[in-house]
């Protein structure tokens, strides 16, 4: 089997991939949100999975959560709830957005797992004392998971743990500059797949894999035959968990070249400085990657780091991929619309309920914007 | 029965204050419109938001909040939420926030906008919106935003989560000073904290009437009467308001007088009001002899009174407003409804799964469920978006609540 099918079946399935990890003797923690600090829960011994949901009925989670709640933090309910994370040993919450703030509350009373973490972040990340009030919450956390699983999490461990995931976000930043200068070496759903693969995989395989993969990249195996002159795009938003969109782009003469999704660059945008306290140090980089909408570092903030994104990697053209009922992203797009398009990048819409938009109203609106660049 | 029948001879003797809170409110908005001529400065702050320092430096306070009430009320939220859409903003965001930034750029809504801000506080201790809300006011005014991050309290309010709030209510008097170029004055300060904990109570007794039988008002009452509790927190007014208040309620028990002539049964209600609705359904209930005796929405401004210590505001305040009631985990949320559920005496649960608040609603099934498990009470649901009137379907409504109402007859 080559590295790219590793990716691609543990991208498919997740739970599959995640209770075999359980099974061979490691506890697994769940987490939905890209402020989970895995680095810790890595550190621990414990193997950090990060949760997608379902997309399919979602019986369950209805009797939790109202019909207008997005469609991430019902589908991951309904996995909880429906036994396909039957497997998983507990999960942890950090403080984003309204909606997992609550799933949070409704998990702790509703699911069977054994270990429960909320972990509080600050909201602000625009003051200096924010700073140690987050290192305070990360200590907090790493002793709840000591005293879970009974063994200390000492600086060694975290110092490798550091370095494993900063080797594997290293990587993964490789990859998306190499598809950004050729973006014919490998295409995009298969790219969307393989960052996703990266939060469910056994992280300290993960850098060894990703190497290799780089390599079989390289050797121009994966290549889509597409030529240049395709229409160069930018995916922001959430998360997309829909690899056929990335197909659909390219087959209406589109590449998604960059994103800033947090099943995306956001997930490995960031560097940890392994010297000196550890745990400082995982908290300093959620200071320096770029945020998401639900914190505040400024109030242009992401206006500004989108565009420089757009510049960075030859962007024509941004598609906001937006889930139905995310607020955060939702109040954030009428204003990045404006400042992207003063600054002649033009933009468009994309509102996805749980599955994407119907096929041909889907295609129009692409085909449409594609053209127009 | 058409809906005249049902009306019909419901009427109770009006509360005398309402015209006192007509007065009050009105001489309000007409001091924040002509800040400018007077030379106050004005600040844009959340309903949950520490409004004390403000009043304490002559920073005249604005709710874009109590402005979205009004709006609801006067049945423009439907328009102005329309406004939004066309700008951009999605028709799930909380309308709230929707018919203000609509109104920010129109001027639109029953007295033609707010005073232009010169400043913005945002209190996350209710929910994450206010924060991009906040922002998008920010931007739009170019004015200076403080965002007072009050961590979530699932469980617990941790000791760093204090040393974080309290570092803030620093940061915020430094805010404040830069703004206004004066210093605050902590005399004053510790006498607007004496004042404002002074309103709450006398808010708190006011609530604590509606314990006796017949209620001599019902929570809609409440929606009208909360507006000083959060405008003018802090004042001598709304402490000279809410005594005088509370001694027409007292007399009203005295003299037996309830709310809703045959009152019957007693309901809780659970979320904001439903604002262009307040009537309609107060009508609804009372035909049906039933009281909303009690509900979580005018409460959550005491909620604070349990951890602010007299004498000692500015310092305490931290926990105050951290601890509120949406800034809790959902089973204390079903806690404090159980126990005002028995506290008040009711017989059903009225919730209002409010598509505009996602914090305020997600978690209600289960508090249902919870409810019903230790009370074995019926629970009502009924949906809609607070001031967006598009969105409220009357019939349907209608009937759920004649079938609750159905239900609770049968158990009497
Ligand atoms: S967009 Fe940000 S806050 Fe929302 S789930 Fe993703 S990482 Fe978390
Ligand atoms: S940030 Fe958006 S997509 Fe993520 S959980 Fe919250 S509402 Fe859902
Ligand atoms: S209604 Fe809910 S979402 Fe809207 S501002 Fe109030 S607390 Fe926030």
């Amino acid at each position: 089997m080559n590295e790219l099918d590793h990716f691609l079946e543990a991208a498919d399935q997740p739970e599959r991939y995640g209770a075999g990890i359980k099974a061979g003797g490691t506890p697994v923690l769940g987490y939905l949100c890209s402020y989970a600090p895995e680095e810790i829960i890595h550190a621990a011994g414990v193997h950090p999975l990060r949760l997608f949901g379902t997309l399919e009925s979602t019986l369950h989670a209805d009797s939790h959560l109202q019909a207008y709640c997005c469609s991430l933090a019902r589908g991951v309910l309904e996995t909880a709830l429906d036994g396909t994370l039957e497997f998983l040993d507990g999960a942890v919450f950090p403080h984003t957005c309204d909606t997992i703030q609550r799933l949070s509350d409704i998990w702790r009373l509703n699911t069977p797992f054994d270990f429960f973490a909320d972990v509080v972040h600050p909201v602000r990340l625009d003051a200096g004392f924010a700073r140690e009030y987050l290192e305070d919450t990360l200590q907090r956390f790493k002793r709840e998971l000591e005293a879970w699983s009974g063994s200390k999490i000492d600086d060694a461990a975290l110092a490798r743990s550091i370095e494993t995931f900063n080797t594997a976000r290293k990587r993964l930043d490789d990859l998306y500059r190499m598809r950004s200068r050729d973006p014919g070496c490998i295409s995009g759903s298969r790219v969307s797949s393989i960052v996703k693969a990266s939060m469910i995989l056994n992280r300290d395989e993960l850098p060894g894999r990703l190497s290799r993969l780089l390599e079989e990249i390289e050797s121009g195996r994966y290549r889509t035959g597409a030529t240049d002159d395709r229409k160069r795009l930018l995916v922001a938003g959430s998360l997309c968990d829909h690899p056929d969109f990335y197909s659909m782009v390219e087959n209406l003469g589109g590449v998604v070249v960059w994103d800033d999704l947090c099943t995306g660059s956001r997930a490995f945008d960031g560097f940890i400085d392994p010297s000196g306290d550890p745990v400082k140090a995982i908290a300093r980089r959620y200071f320096e990657r770029r945020p998401c909408p639900s914190k505040h570092l400024s109030n242009t903030a992401r206006a500004e780091a989108l565009a420089s994104m757009a510049e960075e990697h030859g962007v024509q053209g941004i598609i906001f991929f937006l889930l139905k009922f995310c607020d955060p992203h939702a109040f954030d797009y009428p204003y990045l619309k404006e400042y992207l398009e003063a600054k002649n990048i033009p933009v468009t819409l994309i509102e996805v309920e749980d599955s994407l938009p119907p096929e041909g109203q889907l295609t129009t609106r692409l085909e449409t914007f594609i053209y127009t660049l | 029965m058409t809906d005249d029948k049902k009306t019909r001879g419901i009427q109770s003797p009006p509360i005398a204050m309402d015209a006192k809170m007509k007065e009050i409110m009105t001489g309000y908005y007409i001091e924040a419109k002509t800040a400018a001529d007077s030379g106050k400065q004005v600040a844009w702050i959340t309903s949950g938001g520490p409004v004390e320092p403000l009043i304490a430096m002559d920073i005249i306070p604005v709710y874009p909040e109590n402005h979205g009430a009004m709006i609801g009320a006067s049945k423009m939220g439907g328009a102005l939420c329309e406004q939004a859409e066309a700008m951009g903003y999605s028709g799930d965001l909380c309308s709230y926030a929707r018919s203000d930034i609509a109104s920010s750029v129109t001027n639109g809504g029953p007295i033609g906008g707010l005073p232009r801000p010169d400043m913005l506080v945002a209190c996350n201790n209710i929910c994450g919106t206010v924060m991009k809300w906040y922002e998008v006011l920010a931007r739009y005014f170019d004015v200076p935003l403080f965002i007072f991050d009050t961590p979530m309290c699932h469980t617990d309010y941790h000791e760093e989560s204090k040393r974080y709030v309290k570092q803030q209510v620093l940061e915020y008097v430094a805010f404040l000073e830069q703004v206004t170029g004066k210093k605050l004055d902590y005399d004053r300060m510790d006498h607007v904290g004496k004042l404002s904990l002074e309103g709450q109570r006398y808010w708190q007794a006011v609530l604590d009437t509606a314990a006796s039988r017949p209620s001599p008002l019902t929570a809609f009452d409440g929606f009208y009467h909360l507006a000083l509790i959060v405008t003018l927190r802090g004042t001598q007014v709304a402490v000279d308001y809410y005594r005088d208040l509370l001694a027409e309620m007292k007399d009203r028990v005295a003299k037996g007088i309830g709310a809703v002539p045959n009152e019957h049964y007693r309901l809780l209600w659970d979320n904001l009001p439903i604002w262009y609705r307040l009537k309609w359904l107060s009508n609804k209930f009372a035909a049906h002899d039933a009281a909303l005796v009690a509900d979580t929405y005018n409460t959550a401004w005491c909620r604070s009174l349990r951890y602010i210590e007299d004498g000692n505001f500015l310092d305490s305040m931290a926990e105050g407003y951290t601890r509120m009631y949406l800034n809790i985990g959902v089973d204390q949320m079903a806690d404090t409804i159980i126990e005002m559920a028995e506290k008040y005496s009711v017989d059903g649960l009225v919730m209002h799964s409010n598509r505009s608040c996602k914090p305020y609603s997600f978690g209600q099934y289960d508090i249902q469920r919870m409810v019903r498990e230790r009370l074995g009470i019926p629970c009502l649901l009924i949906e809609s978006h607070m001031v967006d009137e598009r969105s409220f379907s009357e019939a349907q409504t209608e009937t759920r609540i004649d079938a609750f109402m159905e239900l609770i007859r049968n158990r009497a």
